[in-house]
């Protein structure tokens, strides 16, 4: 079982959108997919129409009295699965600072998921925080979307050092470029770019796209319901490169 | 999608099924077509004596779009599947692609070929059944079979419910609203039975055993009448499987049919119209001749594998010739057996038969069926203990081969009365004669097979064949030879078990339950 977590300290750059698209097309692949909705906004279980709701919420889950297992709901899509967000999540960090060994929590809680899915998409709230250190250790791949300006190339530089600063397991990094739009020029020079001076940037990138935004109103990833789009050419390119970075 | 849930029949005759689960709904959940509805071609497969059903099998070949797919499933619940290429049936298991499909199968159909059992063709369609919030919370599967047979009609509408992971209460609310719509039932048989039901038929109808139920009371005759309209039966549901020659069972059931009503004529003739009797025993014992080649010939070739196995001094790719003999040999023998089953004496045969016995006047002050069972096993049983007796080290094989044939009449006999005995009794009484009739089979067995063997080396010499042949041939003759000298050997032991006065004892038990 892979873990990927959707991240980035900043937040609004369509880490629900990629964790969204790249979870059903690794289920289309014919992978076992779980994606496990951390953020308290509950942006991907309202994409995938799942009551944003846990009984027990956070404390239940991250101590261990629900099993994660018993929250999982299935989606409409043939092997994907979800595990809903919860308004409690807001509180993660405070949950998981009454546990031993808080950042290694996570990995802990999803270990007996590894028989029953391929890949889990974790899709992270932005910040940093006791949460997101728990997220690092986990995962084996950090996808951190990032849109083509100044101050995010800063936040990923911030990014790369907190993942180098962590102590034992350090997750690989694929930085993307995200929401790019066509009509900057800064945003398509620092995307063609970015790729050629840093190997941790992936050469795929996703543009700003209405269709994208769509997905809030039909309620499914735009791989599902406009295969043929642009965005999702972009995404399916995306999720070649880290189905290779996975394997 | 998680859990199955309780399957459901719709037999709401004018409102299609889909409106039916619509109403039923309504307005709690909304309906949506999933896939386009697409059609199966659905063939089922066992042995004609059912071997697989019996083992809690089903094997179907399911045709749509690609290639056919053979599928295996089991009771419990798992599946083996197969990719068909071109497969024709009827098949033995060693016709079926390679795998572990084939070998599940093999061991339990044996010898038996697997023969289409039903046809169908299988309209499937999927729904989506959705919450206020059009999240899918389960899916719906609707199968409408249509059998093969032109006049049957279409079995009930089939729903399989499957729940959505983490949605079960909601499936479990969906279930209970189909289950309140009128038409609608929970629970559904294997589609299998639902074909089959619609030709008024079912899984596992056919066995070779003679399973009449009697009672003790009613007239000898009726109960004999039964007895052998049973027989006639099977004997004719063979029929087609042995001129099609689907595979050598068909054949073995046929000939025993023939055998055991030969049986029931001879022991119960007293039972039967004067004359009756005497005028239909030639009748079967020409059907049973005419199966004897063809028989003999399957006996050889189905054991020939292990027989080449045992081979101390030859080789066994020496027997060729003599293989390629017995399979030229059984072609012409399977044609002409084909062309006399085909016959217009043949068919006269059992149309006359059957309406005789069908018309069989009641006896007059005859004797009832526990006292005529208990007479006839008796007697057989008596027999058997005085002929059996009289043999020695020195008696002629002869002897023992009428010993053998008394022996089939009183388990044929036991067969017959089967239900008018206690169960475990019946058991003990037929375990004590098989050990006998096996002692008593393999003598007569090696001796016409060594017999055979001589006779078909000498065929095969004036043709030419190869020296090594013939010299495998004898290394096989001298190991059927061995094994006819060890059942010789063992047979006083096995008849002193028979004749002991524990088994006597046994078979009295018997025949007094028979007036109980």
């Amino acid at each position: 079982m892979k873990i990927v977590a959707t991240y980035n300290i900043k937040g609004g750059v369509g880490k629900t959108a990629a964790a969204v698209n790249l979870s059903y097309l690794a289920a289309k692949d014919g992978q076992r997919v779980l994606l496990a909705d951390l953020d308290p906004q509950a942006a991907a279980s309202f994409l995938f129409r799942v009551r944003p709701r846990v009984k027990g919420g956070g404390t239940a889950l991250v101590r261990g009295s629900r099993d994660l297992d018993k929250a999982i709901k299935g989606t409409d899509f043939d092997g994907l699965d979800l595990l809903p967000a919860d308004f409690t999540f807001r509180n993660l960090d405070l949950i998981l600072d009454t546990t031993k060994k808080p950042t290694q929590q996570l990995a802990r809680l999803l270990r007996p998921l590894r028989t029953s899915y391929d890949v889990v998409f974790l899709d992270c709230p932005p910040g940093i925080s006791l949460l997101s250190e728990a997220v690092l250790h986990a995962a084996d791949l950090v996808l951190a979307p990032i849109i083509p300006t100044t101050l995010s190339l800063r936040t990923l530089d911030q990014l790369t050092e907190f993942i180098s600063g962590l102590d034992g397991h350090r997750p690989a990094l694929l930085a993307f470029c995200s929401m790019i739009d066509r009509r900057k020029r800064l945003h398509k020079e620092i995307a063609e770019r970015l790729p050629t001076e840093r190997d941790d940037v992936a050469v795929t990138a996703i543009p700003a796209l209405s269709v994208i935004e769509q997905m809030a109103v039909r309620r499914a990833p735009v791989t599902a319901f406009a295969p043929r789009s642009a965005a999702s050419r972009g995404y399916a390119e995306l999720w070649a490169e880290v189905r290779a970075l996975l394997s | 999608m998680s859990a199955c849930s309780p399957n459901f029949t719709y037999t709401g005759g004018e409102r299609p099924v889909s409106v039916a689960v619509r109403d039923a709904l309504a307005p709690q959940f909304s309906v949506v077509p999933a896939t386009r509805a697409r059609t199966l071609r659905r063939t089922w497969l066992d042995t004609f004596d059912w071997r697989l059903h019996r083992a809690g099998l089903t094997l179907e070949c399911v045709a749509g779009h690609g290639p056919a797919k053979l599928v295996l499933s089991g009771t419990a619940g798992g599946q083996i599947t197969a990719t068909v290429n071109g497969t024709r049936w009827p098949v033995l298991a060693e016709g079926l692609p390679r795998g572990p499909l084939q070998d599940r199968l093999k061991g339990l159909t044996s010898v038996r070929a697997l023969l289409p059992a039903a046809k169908a063709a299988s309209t499937v369609s999927e729904f989506r059944l959705c919450n206020t919030d059009d999240k899918t919370v389960a899916w719906l599967t609707v199968d409408l079979l249509h059998p093969a047979q032109p006049s049957a009609v279409d079995p009930p509408a089939r729903l399989s419910l499957t729940a959505v992971r983490g949605y079960q209460a909601q499936a479990d609310r969906i279930a209970q609203c189909l289950a309140a719509q009128p038409g609608m039932f929970r629970g559904a048989p294997p589609p299998l039975d639902a074909v089959l039901a619609t030709a008024g038929h079912a899984p596992g109808e056919y066995t070779n055993k003679v399973d009449v139920e009697l009672s003790a009371t009613m007239p000898a005759r009726a109960a004999l009448a039964a007895v052998l309209l049973r027989l006639l039966d099977t004997l004719e549901a063979n029929v087609a499987g042995t001129i099609r020659d689907i595979d050598t069972e068909f054949l073995h059931d046929l000939r025993v049919a023939v055998r055991r009503t030969r049986t029931a004529l001879k022991l119960g003739a007293a039972l039967l119209p004067d004359g009756l009797a005497p005028e239909y025993q030639p009748e079967f014992k020409w059907l049973g001749d005419l199966t004897t080649p063809t028989r003999d010939l399957d006996v050889h070739l189905l054991g020939f594998a292990a027989a080449a196995a045992e081979l101390t001094s030859a080789d066994p790719a020496d027997l060729a010739p003599f293989h390629d003999y017995l399979t030229q040999r059984r072609i012409t023998e399977q044609r002409r057996l084909a062309r006399a089953l085909r016959s217009a004496h043949f068919t006269t045969l059992t149309a006359a038969w059957r309406s005789t016995l069908t018309a069989l006047p009641p006896q007059r002050r005859g004797p009832d069926a526990a006292h005529a069972a208990a007479r006839i096993i008796g007697r057989a049983h008596r027999r058997i203990l005085a002929r059996g007796g009289a043999i020695g080290p020195d008696s002629p094989p002869e002897q023992l081969h009428d010993l053998r044939k008394r022996c089939k009449e009183l388990r044929y006999a036991l067969e017959f009365f089967a239900s008018l005995h206690d169960l475990s009794a019946h058991r003990r009484a037929v375990r004590e004669l098989k050990g006998l009739q096996d002692c008593l089979g393999t003598y007569q067995d090696g001796e016409v097979q060594q017999q055979e063997i001589r006779a078909i080396a000498a065929d095969l010499l004036a043709s030419g064949v190869p020296a090594t042949a013939l010299l495998a041939m004898g290394d096989l003759a001298s190991h059927v030879g061995q094994r006819e000298r060890e059942a010789r050997s063992e047979f006083s032991s096995r008849f002193a078990a028979f004749a002991s006065p524990e088994a006597r004892a046994r078979f009295e038990v018997l025949t007094a339950s028979a007036h109980s």
